[in-house]
Order: structure tokens, then C-alpha cells, then sequence
């Protein structure tokens, strides 16, 4: 589903990716795990069409990412630093404007239950101006819920969720997997991330210093692992 | 409808329905537009000649000052929680967005300037009801001009920190043929004269119109994707 093949990114001198190359096939989940700075977030953006790669080939969904950057972005879903949310807009205006603008328009109905399935359906009607951090996470969640994406792309999704919302999580991208979908999940949350997660890869100095099957790792061995590799933040120069 | 109309009108409706809620832009403009009109008093004082003669030109300028304060802010609301990464993410072509914001700014220039002819007539005691026809074609093939360049000049400011500075600097240069147009044209209108009378103003306008709004759509999505 992705193929990411010698993948670099630079600013003028800085480097911020450094000839990073991955494999993901249809109901496989990454987790990709690194310091702060290391380069996750240009990855997963470069992977969303986002961020074009300096260098390097990217094909999602067996579509050619620099010559089709738009047929990308219909198979892709994203959850971002950014919650996508309209502050003056309620729940479900912001759920149907996000699926008109995805080109999957939805029955009212679908929306509704939406908001049911991660539990904002009692302030649908609300505009987001009044909601916390999580809910906002919650309604970003929902709006993923109605995309039709075979991929999905996640920075840092657990943050601002709560404890109910976390499972809910993690159950919702078990089951995204299991319909055949492939996910990348860049997280400073090991449980959660590797709980999901067919292959861990670790990220230091904007290169892939370990990528292996999550059921080769156990919790003290990627903890020590990270320990050792992840590196402190920074790009090579 | 198809999906390209359905997402201009989802953008508009986005747009229309924030500003009601939030009046942030109209309550400023129009208010501005109010500070304008007592400045424009005291400037030409109580000589109904000079306020006449100067009328077209103080006009155009109040609408342009409201257009220079609200089409740079159009694009502010998607930089709130990254939502313009999800307009990018977009499928399809994202000149629909283009043509839904350019829509809503056409809509607040018509508010905030039907507002200044009201304060004009009610400041200066004129009386542009025998005018409002011809005017209303001027107005209408002014704003789009405006608004054109303003929603693609907006989008451009916000990506950069100084988007105060920029947008004016780039929008008014580009923005000068309309403002020749719409100010002779509108002059011959308030003299009583015939639309005719200034057919090739109406052009111009008419013409810049169409250049604006074939560029606007074609460099849209390069604007956007930064």
C-alpha cells in the first residue's frame, strides 16, 4: 500500500530526511517512534502529498505520489497536529463540511451516528468553539470515520484523549486493519502505538535506525532499543 | 449539483454561516466604514459642490480601504487548527474553493458597501435612489474585480508573517484598472448621464473582471499547495 523508496528531505543545507525507505502492505499498521525532531512528521506529510521529497520515489495505493498527488489524496486519511475543526461551526456542520469537501457526501443519519461513535452525538449540535482539546480530537476522529481511506496517516492521535476514547481508538484502527486498510502512526506512546502496530520503526537524525515486526519486540526490548537509538532531536547537516 | 458546485457552496456556507455567528469582519468594516464618512465630513466640510465633485473617487476609496481590511483576512479562519492542510488534502480541483471564498468576499463587499452609500446619503444629504440601477452595474462589475485579486492576494498574505504589509502592497498596483473603471464609470453615472456614456469604462472593468477571475482559478491550487 506504501512504498517509500530512498525518501530525503532537506531545508537548503539542513536534513531533515535522510534516504528513508519503507514497505506497507494492505492491513499492516506502522508505528514509527523517535525523539522529538527526528523526522516523523515530514515523513508522514511527505507520505500525505503534503511535503514533496527532495529525493526519492513514493507510490500510495500503487499510485505514484509526485505524478498524481490528487488520486493520493483520495485513498489517504489524515489526522495531524491540526484537529481540522471550525471553531464556529457545531460538530455536525463541521462533519459535513469535511465530508462534501472529501467528496463523500452523507446522509444527516451517517453523520449522526458519527458523532455516536466517538461519543459526541449529545453535542452535535454545539459549536466546536465550546468543546475541549479531546472532543475536538474526538470530532477530528469522526471525520476519518466518514472518508473512505485505505490509508491513514496519524501523528500523535492519542493526545488530548482520555481514557475511554484511547480504547476507542485503538479499536478503531485494529478494525481499520482488518478491512484491509494500512496505517502509519508516528507516537510518543509506546503501549498505545505498538498495541496497533504490525512493525515498529524507529527514527534518529531523520534516518530509520530499526524497523522490525512488533511481535519480535517485546516491551523491555523497545524501550531499550529506543533508549539506544532514538537519539536526541536534530537534523544532520 | 455537481461535486465542484457542492464544494464552492460548502466553502461559502462555511464562510456565510462563521460570519453570522461571529460578526467579527462586518461589525469592523462596518464600523470603519463609519469612522471614514465623519473623517470625509470633516474634510470637505459643508460645500455640496466639493462633495459632489469629489463624490466617485471618496466612494471607491471607502470601498477599497473596507476590501483592503476584510479580503486579506478571508483565508485567517483556515489557518485556525491547521484546516487549511484539510483544504489542500482536498480532492479534486480546488478552484471550487477559490470560486466559494471569492463568492463570500463578493457578499461582504456588497454589505459593507450598500452600508456606505446609506451613511454617504445620510452624512452628505444625497439621494442616489435615481441612480441606484446604473450603480448597482458599476458596483457590481467593481467588486468582482476587486474581490478576484483580493481572494488569490489573501491566500498568498496568509502564508507569510507579514500579511498586513503584503496584501496591500501586492493588491493595490494590480487592483488600479478596476479602480480607474469603476471610479469614471460611477462619476458618469452620478452626473445623471446616460450608462452609455461610459461604455468604455464598463469594458475595462468588465475585461480586467474576466482576467482576474480566468487567473484566479487557474493559479489557485498553486497558491494553496504554498
Amino acid at each position: 500500500m506504501i512504498q517509500a523508496e530512498h525518501l530525503r528531505k532537506t531545508y537548503g543545507r539542513t536534513t531533515i530526511l535522510d534516504d528513508v525507505s519503507l514497505e506497507l502492505g494492505a492491513g499492516e499498521g506502522l508505528t514509527l517512534l523517535g525523539a522529538n525532531g527526528t523526522g516523523k512528521t515530514t515523513l508522514l506529510r511527505i507520505v500525505a502529498t503534503l511535503l514533496r521529497p527532495t529525493s526519492g520515489s513514493l507510490r500510495v495505493a500503487g499510485i505514484d505520489a509526485a505524478r498524481e498527488p490528487e488520486a493520493v489524496r483520495s485513498t489517504i486519511g489524515m489526522v495531524g497536529h491540526g484537529s481540522w475543526v471550525y471553531e464556529d461551526l457545531t460538530a455536525l456542520e463541521n462533519l459535513r463540511f469535511w465530508a462534501v469537501m472529501g467528496g463523500h457526501d452523507a446522509p444527516e443519519a451517517r453523520l449522526r451516528d458519527a458523532l455516536k461513535e466517538v461519543e459526541l452525538d449529545g453535542v452535535a449540535e454545539q459549536r466546536a468553539r465550546t468543546f475541549s482539546s479531546g472532543m475536538k480530537r474526538r470530532l477530528t476522529l469522526a471525520r476519518v470515520l466518514l472518508g473512505r481511506a485505505r490509508v491513514l496517516l496519524l501523528d500523535e492521535p492519542y493526545t488530548g484523549l482520555d481514557r475511554t476514547g484511547r480504547k476507542w481508538l485503538g479499536e478503531f484502527l485494529l478494525g481499520f486493519k482488518a478491512r484491509g486498510g494500512a496505517l502509519v502512526m508516528a507516537t510518543h506512546s509506546f503501549d498505545a502505538g505498538v498495541g496497533i502496530a504490525d512493525r515498529v520503526a524507529i527514527l534518529s537524525a531523520g534516518r530509520v535506525v530499526l524497523d522490525r515486526p512488533a511481535a519480535e519486540l517485546g516491551r523491555e526490548d523497545l524501550h531499550r532499543l529506543y533508549d539506544d537509538l532514538a537519539g536526541a532531536p536534530g537534523a544532520s547537516s | 449539483m455537481s461535486t465542484y458546485a457542492r464544494r464552492a457552496w460548502m466553502i461559502l456556507w462555511k464562510d456565510v454561516l462563521t460570519e453570522r455567528r461571529s460578526k467579527e469582519s462586518l461589525n469592523a468594516l462596518v464600523f470603519f466604514s463609519l469612522l471614514l464618512l465623519f473623517i470625509f465630513q470633516f474634510a470637505l466640510g459643508p460645500d455640496r459642490a466639493r462633495v459632489e465633485a469629489a463624490l466617485p473617487g471618496l466612494l471607491w476609496l471607502g470601498f477599497i480601504l473596507a476590501g483592503l481590511l476584510g479580503l486579506g483576512r478571508t483565508f485567517l479562519i483556515e489557518r485556525e487548527n491547521e484546516c487549511w492542510e484539510g483544504l489542500v488534502l482536498t480532492p479534486g480541483d480546488k478552484s471550487a474553493i477559490y470560486l466559494g471564498k471569492l463568492a463570500g468576499n463578493v457578499l461582504v463587499m456588497a454589505v459593507v458597501e450598500a452600508a456606505l452609500l446609506v451613511l454617504f446619503a445620510v452624512f452628505f444629504g444625497l439621494d442616489f435612489t435615481a441612480a441606484l440601477p446604473q450603480l448597482a452595474i458599476v458596483l457590481t462589475l467593481g467588486t468582482l474585480g476587486l474581490s478576484a485579486l483580493g481572494t488569490l492576494f489573501g491566500a498568498i498574505a496568509a502564508q507569510v508573517r507579514a500579511r498586513e504589509l503584503l496584501f496591500p502592497v501586492l493588491l493595490l498596483p494590480a487592483v488600479v484598472p478596476v479602480l480607474l473603471g469603476s471610479v469614471s464609470a460611477t462619476q458618469t453615472v452620478l452626473l445623471g448621464q446616460p450608462l452609455g456614456e461610459a461604455a468604455p469604462w464598463l469594458k475595462l472593468l468588465a475585461a480586467a473582471d474576466l482576467i482576474y477571475l480566468v487567473v484566479g482559478i487557474l493559479t489557485f491550487e498553486f497558491v494553496l499547495e504554498g
